[in-house]
């Protein structure tokens, strides 16, 4: 049995994968959710959800042996919420080490002036153009439920404000990220998630 | 900028969505399925779906209808109703909720919070909160799914907003129960009072009449979302009016339309 042209979710052993997996059904297709490395190497897209906190997710990464295999990807990547934090070098979250992959730290939103966890609909503007971003429209919503932030950089495609600008979409070689779930940001959302699985990254 | 969200609630009672007046006598007002898909497709920002018989009869939440939800709608929901220990939160998180909101099980337990905070993230821990105005105060009141069981609990409302947050509630739902059902407005004082107490999103619940009730609690309090059920099942007010309306009046709002 090939394992090619499969679209693999990485089980991170986090809850909540399912609705990412019913928002590629709506759009036509199925993906594999595992951690076996063999399946995730050989996939054509990859994604990485997250749900919970950083250092949960990367303990369980560890204990399925694979920080090694995702920092060694090289088909497109994306990593959803928790997920695109995990990219990053390191979190202020549980003073977390991470993936290591893009060069930059998570850190906190500031409680002293801001509700936090930024939670509900929001818009990102557009900084650099991608074929992630193809036919969406310019400030379009999404919804974000998150307590730790990307600060902006070179790899931030995407921007947010709230409080301070923090990186909404994220993009570094074959690695992309969405501070906000597309599988329940409605149509911008699926646009997104189709533009990932559709296009030619 | 983030907008104000606007959440529809189903009551679900017995596998069908309900809404009574003042939390008594329940009447139908049809399929969850139908109403979920038409609020999505209408622009609700959330969906909360309450089983308001479960924590008050010591049953769990028919799950059955959770991962049916998750494959239709692409919107955030979250699920509330009997949650009382961590594998009925795991089962509905993986069936595809969005989050999962306790009340009374919090009430009897408030470490139950962090429990579900450490295993599943602060941002899927929603904690509700009936409330009513008591000799000046507000007290919280527990079991009120169902009228003969509902007691006033130990605990003093805004004292246990901020309970909740320290014990690592992500949002909490205030539901005015002297307002609810009323469609007079919400209880813009007791909303100011919690706000201010904590810095997690609050979400108004209980009064919802009007589409000025919507603008005048996004205008005069801190609130992250307004919560409604009966309003929007009626036909009272339709959801594409109410956020082009209060988009026309300078608050935020997501339009999908």
């Amino acid at each position: 049995m090939s394992t090619k042209s499969e679209i693999v979710i990485i089980d991170s052993g986090c809850a909540n994968v399912a609705s990412v997996l019913y928002a590629l059904e709506r759009l036509g297709h199925t993906a594999t959710l595992t951690s076996d490395v063999n399946f995730i190497q050989n996939a054509t897209k990859v994604i990485l959800p997250g749900v919970g906190s950083a250092r949960t997710a990367m303990t369980q990464l560890h204990e399925r042996g694979l920080i090694d295999t995702i920092q060694n990807l090289t088909q497109p990547v994306m990593g959803i919420c928790l997920g695109m934090q995990l990219l990053f070098q390191h979190s202020e979250e549980f003073d977390t080490n991470m993936l290591n992959i893009i060069p930059a730290n998570i850190v906190k939103f500031n409680k002293d002036t801001d509700i936090v966890p930024h939670m509900g609909w929001n818009n990102v503007s557009v900084k650099t153009s991608s074929p992630l971003f193809q036919n969406l429209t310019q400030d379009s919503y999404f919804y974000f439920v998150h307590s730790y932030l990307a600060p902006v950089g070179d790899y931030t495609i995407g921007e947010c404000a709230y409080g301070n600008k923090f990186s909404a979409v994220v993009k570094h070689k074959n690695f992309y990220g969405c501070q906000f779930h597309p599988e329940r940001s409605g149509e911008a959302g699926a646009t997104i998630l189709q533009n990932f699985i559709e296009g030619n990254l | 900028m983030l907008t104000k969200r606007i959440i529809p609630c189903l009551d679900v009672k017995d596998g069908r969505v309900v809404k009574g007046t003042q939390f008594r006598n329940h009447r139908d007002v049809g399929d969850i399925l139908d109403l979920a898909k038409r609020y999505a497709d209408e622009g609700a920002d959330e969906l909360v779906f309450y089983d308001i018989t479960a924590s008050s009869d010591g049953r769990v939440v028919d799950k059955s209808w959770v991962g049916q939800i998750a494959r239709l709608i692409n919107i955030p929901f979250c699920v509330a109703g009997g949650i009382r220990i961590l594998e009925d939160a795991r089962i509905i998180l993986n069936d595809g909720a969005d989050k999962i909101s306790v009340n009374s099980p919090a009430l009897e337990r408030p470490e139950f919070i962090t429990e579900l905070a450490e295993t599943f993230g602060t941002q899927c821990v929603v904690v509700g909160i009936d409330s009513r105005e008591e000799d000046s105060t507000y007290k919280v009141f527990q079991y009120t799914g169902d009228e003969h069981k509902t007691v006033k609990s130990k605990f003093d409302t805004v004292e246990w907003a901020q309970k909740v947050e320290s014990l690592g509630a992500g949002e909490i739902v205030l539901n005015c129960m002297n307002n609810d059902g009323m469609q007079q407005g919400y209880d813009l004082k007791q909303l100011t009072k919690v706000q201010a107490a904590i810095t997690i999103p609050l979400i108004a619940s209980g009064g919802a009449g009007h589409e000025e009730n919507f603008l005048e609690a996004f205008k005069n309090t801190k609130i992250s979302g307004a919560l409604a059920a009966s309003v929007f099942h009626s036909g009272q007010i339709a959801i594409p009016d109410l956020k082009l309306y209060l988009k026309n009046q300078g608050i935020e709002m997501r339009l999908s339309h």
